[in-house]
């Protein structure tokens, strides 16, 4: 009992960072149907320009921040100059140009950072907080309340601001949002600025429990797109659902079975979607009508 | 009641020599018309004649390859469509392409994206009182409703950014003839108000019945024009659109 009390603590942690990413890639679909695999590009800003910063003397607040910037500006850049030229490309190409910007980011960040691993303190201490049987340590309950908090703001800019719905006006018909004075431009930057910022935050929040480098987007980014996947491509609340069983399932998975399959857990769960359940756990079937 | 007043002058637009193109195929050729202020002036014209792309072209999301427009004096023709929403261009567009996932409300709120006033929540209410059915289906994804209902939406969607010149794109396309009726009611009820209105319709008859003016677009050019009263009466257009 404990034990399994103990993967599901550090499953949900886990799977609290493929709940971000997840959501960070139902942004950018939501707005422009493109999948974005350098989801997990932001997610690796996000820590590794947190840890250098730090390193060299800013505070870490204030590192976090700067990495949640270069995130934002790395999103736009993107936007701006990867898909913006590439209007009108099947889902397919655009597709291959995410993978290789991912691979570009990924690269460029080897030149100014490292290939080593890094990790920077735990925000409140490594104390382990006993919870029941099991323990779980102060920084995962930092990235589990800052999963809830995004998921919570998101929803709420979604739902109740008048930016939020043009976002969604913008995705849904982007003629109709033009003729009525929506940038469907700038709503586009708007989302990838978003998502950038969330993965980044995702990042800086993971990397005092598991040290970040370089090389750690790819498999994030892979893993958060399960997530997206198993909730239904698209449906936040589904990301989330979806990211937070990726993590739980992988933990349990390298608990009672073994660490090698760690991170098959991700491919079966996207193949067994594609295979049984197409539309995810909360898609659902479009009620427009014409 | 939802037509901006202004005391300065007649609002008019002119179009002068315009061309638009798709690629290599050329959809406007050599345009010319104009709409005086409180007019309603009528476009018909077989499927494929351009009169959407000429829509879309006044309303900037397609661009025109040459020639000018001209609203109040203002050449707006390389104007991006925000730009041109804030000059007070609206347009209704062709399948009435409703915001699905958006409540009602929120698709009406989306037609005053970019006012700044505090009048919103009035017109919307004026809005509820022209077509009170939607009024009872505000928080209803407009996706949801019928076709009528979203060609409703779709007016008054257009009509929240209190628009001094409305561009309407088939209104009456794929509609039972009883909403046709409604909607046609509610553009003369507009024109009676002192909305400026350029109407594009297949139904060549009743699109002149209630418009001052009128224009014939045939393979992108202006073939006929004249008072909507005289066209009606032309052999031509009797033969051509009109199916007499």
């Amino acid at each position: 009992m404990s034990q399994f009390l103990q993967f599901l603590f550090s499953g949900l942690t886990e799977g609290a960072v493929y709940a971000m990413v997840a959501l960070g890639f139902t942004i950018i679909y939501n707005a422009s149907d493109v999948v974005n695999f350098a989801q997990g590009e932001f997610v690796m800003l996000g820590g590794m320009v947190t840890f250098f910063a730090n390193a060299a003397g800013i505070p870490l607040p204030l590192a976090a921040l700067i990495a949640i910037l270069v995130a934002v500006v790395a999103g736009l850049a993107l936007n701006r100059f990867a898909i913006e030229p590439a209007r009108g490309a099947s889902v397919v190409n655009l597709i291959i140009i995410t993978i290789g910007a991912s691979i570009f980011i990924k690269g460029l960040a080897q030149l100014v950072f490292d290939k080593r691993f890094h990790r920077f303190p735990a925000f409140s201490g490594d104390d382990p907080i006993r919870v029941l049987d099991a323990t779980i340590l102060p920084q995962s309950l930092w990235v589990l309340f800052g999963a809830c908090a995004i998921f919570s703001g998101l929803w709420l800019f979604f739902a109740r601001t008048l930016v939020g719905k043009a976002i969604t006006a913008v995705a849904a018909n982007r003629l109709a949002a033009e003729l009525v004075g929506i940038s469907a431009k700038r709503m586009m930057a708007l989302s990838f600025a978003l998502s950038a910022a969330i993965g980044a935050i995702a990042g800086i929040l993971i990397t005092p429990i598991s040290p970040t480098s370089v090389e750690v987007g790819t498999l994030l980014a892979l893993k958060g797109f399960a997530g997206a996947m198993l909730g239904g491509m698209g449906n936040p609340l589904g990301a989330v659902a979806g990211g937070l069983i990726v993590g739980i399932v992988e933990k349990m998975s390298a608990g009672y079975v073994s660490t090698n399959y760690k991170d098959a857990v991700a491919f079966i769960i996207i193949i067994l979607t594609l295979l049984v359940l197409p539309t995810g756990l909360f898609g659902k079937a479009r009620v427009d009508r014409v | 009641m939802l037509a901006r007043e202004e005391a300065s002058g007649p609002a008019w637009l002119s179009v002068e020599g315009l061309a638009s193109h798709y690629g290599r195929i050329q959809a406007l050729r050599d345009v010319a018309l104009t709409i005086a202020k409180g007019e309603i002036v009528s476009l018909v014209g077989a499927n494929g004649a351009g009169k959407t792309t000429l829509l879309r072209t006044i309303s900037g999301v397609q661009p025109a390859s040459a020639g000018r427009i001209v609203f109040e004096g203002e050449d707006i023709t390389t104007l991006a469509a925000t730009a041109r929403v804030s000059r007070g261009i609206a347009q209704v567009p062709e399948g009435r392409q409703i915001f699905g996932p958006l409540s009602v409300a929120d698709n009406l709120r989306m037609g005053a994206y970019l006012r700044k006033d505090g009048e919103i929540a009035v017109d919307m209410d004026r809005i509820y009182a022209l077509f009170p059915i939607l009024a009872g289906f505000r928080a209803r994804p407009g996706g949801s409703l019928s076709g009528g209902q979203q060609q409703m939406l779709a007016l008054g969607r257009a009509l929240m950014s209190r628009p001094r010149l409305l561009l309407l794109d088939e209104p009456s396309m794929g509609l039972a003839p009883v909403i046709v009726d409604q909607i046609f009611a509610a553009i003369v009820r507009l024109k009676s108000e002192g909305m400026t209105i350029f109407l594009v319709e297949q139904n060549a008859f009743a699109a002149l019945s209630i418009a001052d003016r009128g224009y014939a677009l045939e393979t992108g050019s202006v073939i006929l024009s004249g008072n909507a009263r005289d066209l009606l009466a032309d052999e031509k257009v009797k033969e051509a659109y009109l199916g007499i």
